[in-house]
């Protein structure tokens, strides 16, 4: 077993990233596991959150907390305007055109079952709804409900061996009654980068319109909406640093308009008589019962301490851990890396010939080294390539190259027990 | 698993094979000595016939995969199971260790405790010993189905692949449904 009782030199290749500063914000980082040094490699799982997060939400709740958008108290009206103000910034953080197309959901799968269920009503037999192979179960199973349901075809886009989308293959799905394409922007068991910009410019010349699953992207890079001209675009706060609880649904505006509301309840209604009920404006009409108050004010947090560093600085940090991950951990005899796709990030999936992941996985974590192993809710993408399941190692805006390093030591040692 | 004799029953009872399995694994001071052990006691554990791994014998609620078969000779359940990963077999072997070869009524009188008391419930993830608690729940349910009434050593109605492989005398059981 490594010797990682010393504490870990953590530096950055990234001119002026203080990496040692960054991860002193985040408390849990200090934690020890098994005697060893906290290594948190599973970020594209859930990432942790800084003290700035931990402290809005604490104060939040002893400080200020009422119900929203329903008070003339002034703890309400102090609580409402939190809430409204993390909506705003989420607005800036994506580009949004306007806040009345930030919706908040409990999570990423929620926004995308909002939009099968309030978009997909209007689709039925004939419409065509296209997904990719490299989905996570939460882009999957919404669209073959809806499929179910309406009698809307649903096709998948082929991935290549690399962990790729195949590009020719969209172009030939694509029809006149194509109405929806939704795929992710970076897989989540793979880390491949799929090109959205450039396969929504081509939904859009057929008609069909884009939904984005950004469930992984958001926290590696920046976003913009508008430059991508994406018609949907969803992702969770947990993986932003923020509270688990929240997730986003960004719209167009005209597109939220035109669609019904998938819940009924408080907040989402002007009047309700027995007879007829007029809904909210934007975005209420989205948000039916008492939302993530205390969620929402915690991403608000998370995104302030996330544009305070800069998101092209985390993204460049996080490209030298990755290429430097790939690099180091192909120097450990019998692994194989699994994605190879040259547009990738912030995720290594791999195997070792010796051993299962899950006792990779077991065993990795008496090193103090925290890593998924299994399908990653992705068990199409395993499918493809006949793998049971694989390792992943997933790097956040804290990981350290020292850490890398850790995790390789960590798979030599599972070698040597294997032998 | 194609043994042509009826097994004897194990020379020490439950509690003993129990006790047994915790002083093994106390023998050894760190967990990474004590997963040396498990991997080993995962590889020694006897090959399950392919034809065996289908739906009916496999075990829900492991994150890995795990495959249990039982069977019959006369009141004693024979077990048989793997996984596709080496440590779930270690985990496996040990839990073959205390129930296989026994009757229904040690094994249900019996519940695994050294588990607890080799500490590891709490060293486990919670899917992993989520994944314990299903391969017991199965070789209990097993225990708690006995052996087929009025059939005593025919198999009848058995659809298991590897019927063929059966010796007479020996009933088999698909997995707890």
């Amino acid at each position: 077993m490594p010797d990682t009782a010393a504490p870990l030199l953590h530096t950055s290749a990234v001119n002026d990233y203080d990496i040692e500063a960054i991860r002193r914000d985040f408390p849990i980082l200090s934690r020890r596991v098994h005697g060893k040094p906290l290594v948190y490699l599973d970020t594209a799982n859930s990432a942790q959150k800084p003290q700035a997060v931990i402290d809005a939400v604490s104060r939040l709740y002893a400080e200020d907390y009422a119900n929203v958008h329903r008070g003339l108290h002034s703890l309400s009206m102090a609580t409402t305007d939190l809430f409204e103000a993390a909506r705003e910034k989420v607005r800036a953080f994506v580009n949004a055109a306007s806040d009345k197309e930030i919706v908040f959901t409990r999570g990423g799968t929620a926004s995308i079952n909002l939009v099968a269920n309030s978009f997909g009503r209007s689709l039925g037999p004939g419409d065509e709804v296209i997904i990719s192979h490299l989905e996570h179960h939460s882009n999957i199973v919404p669209w073959q409900m809806l499929r179910d349901d309406r009698g809307v075809t649903l096709k998948v886009i082929p991935m290549h061996e690399d962990g790729s989308l195949d590009l020719d293959a969209y172009a030939d799905l694509l029809t006149e009654n194509t109405e929806l394409v939704a795929v992710t922007h970076m897989s989540n068991a793979l880390g491949t980068i799929v090109p959205i910009k450039e396969m929504a410019a081509q939904a859009h010349a057929v008609g069909a319109k884009m939904l984005v699953d950004g469930c992984q992207s958001i926290m590696h890079m920046p976003i913009d909406v508008q430059d991508l001209d994406c018609d949907f675009f969803v992702f969770s706060g947990h993986k932003l640093y923020g509270p688990s609880g929240i997730g986003v649904l960004y719209g167009k505006r005209d597109l939220l308009d035109a669609m019904p509301p998938y819940q009924g309840g408080g907040d989402m209604i002007k009047t309700v008589t027995f007879e007829k009920t007029v809904y909210a404006d934007l975005p209420a009409k989205h948000e039916a019962g008492t939302p993530p108050i205390a969620q929402a004010v915690g991403l608000g947090a998370a995104i302030d301490y996330l544009t305070g560093i800069g998101m092209d600085r985390v993204a460049a940090h996080e490209a030298d851990v990755s290429a430097y991950a790939a690099e180091r951990l192909q120097a450990v005899p019998g692994l194989t890396l699994v994605g190879t796709a040259p547009e990738r990030m912030a995720v290594v999936s791999f195997t070792l010939d010796c051993a299962h992941p899950h006792d990779i996985g077991t065993l990795v974590d008496l090193d103090g080294v925290a890593v998924r192993a299994g399908h990653h809710c992705a068990q199409p993408v395993m499918q493809r390539l006949d793998l049971p399941a694989t390792v992943r190692a997933s790097f956040g805006m804290y990981t350290s190259r020292a850490e890398i390093d850790v995790l390789a030591r960590a798979l030599e040692t599972v070698r040597k027990m294997f032998a | 698993m194609t043994e042509t004799q009826p097994a004897a029953p194990p020379e020490t009872t439950i509690d003993e094979t129990m006790d047994d399995l915790v002083d093994d694994l106390a023998f050894f001071d760190d967990w990474q000595d004590k997963y040396q052990q498990i991997i080993h006691m995962g590889r020694a554990l006897p090959a399950f016939p392919e034809p065996w791994k289908t739906a009916e014998h496999e075990v829900h609620g492991c994150m890995a995969r795990v495959w249990m078969k039982g069977r019959w000779q006369d009141d004693r359940l024979r077990l048989y199971a793997t996984s596709n990963a080496i440590i779930v077999s270690g985990l496996i072997a040990m839990l073959l260790k205390v129930y296989d070869n026994r009757t229904a009524e040690e094994i249900l009188s019996h519940p695994p405790t050294f588990i607890e008391r080799i500490g590891m419930d709490s060293h486990f993830s919670q899917q992993r010993s989520t994944g314990l608690a299903a391969m017991k729940n199965a070789i209990f349910e097993i225990a708690r189905q006995g052996p087929a009434d009025g059939s005593q050593g025919m198999g009848t109605g058995s659809q298991a692949p590897g019927a063929g492989n059966r010796e007479p005398g020996a009933e088999e059981v698909g997995r707890a449904e």
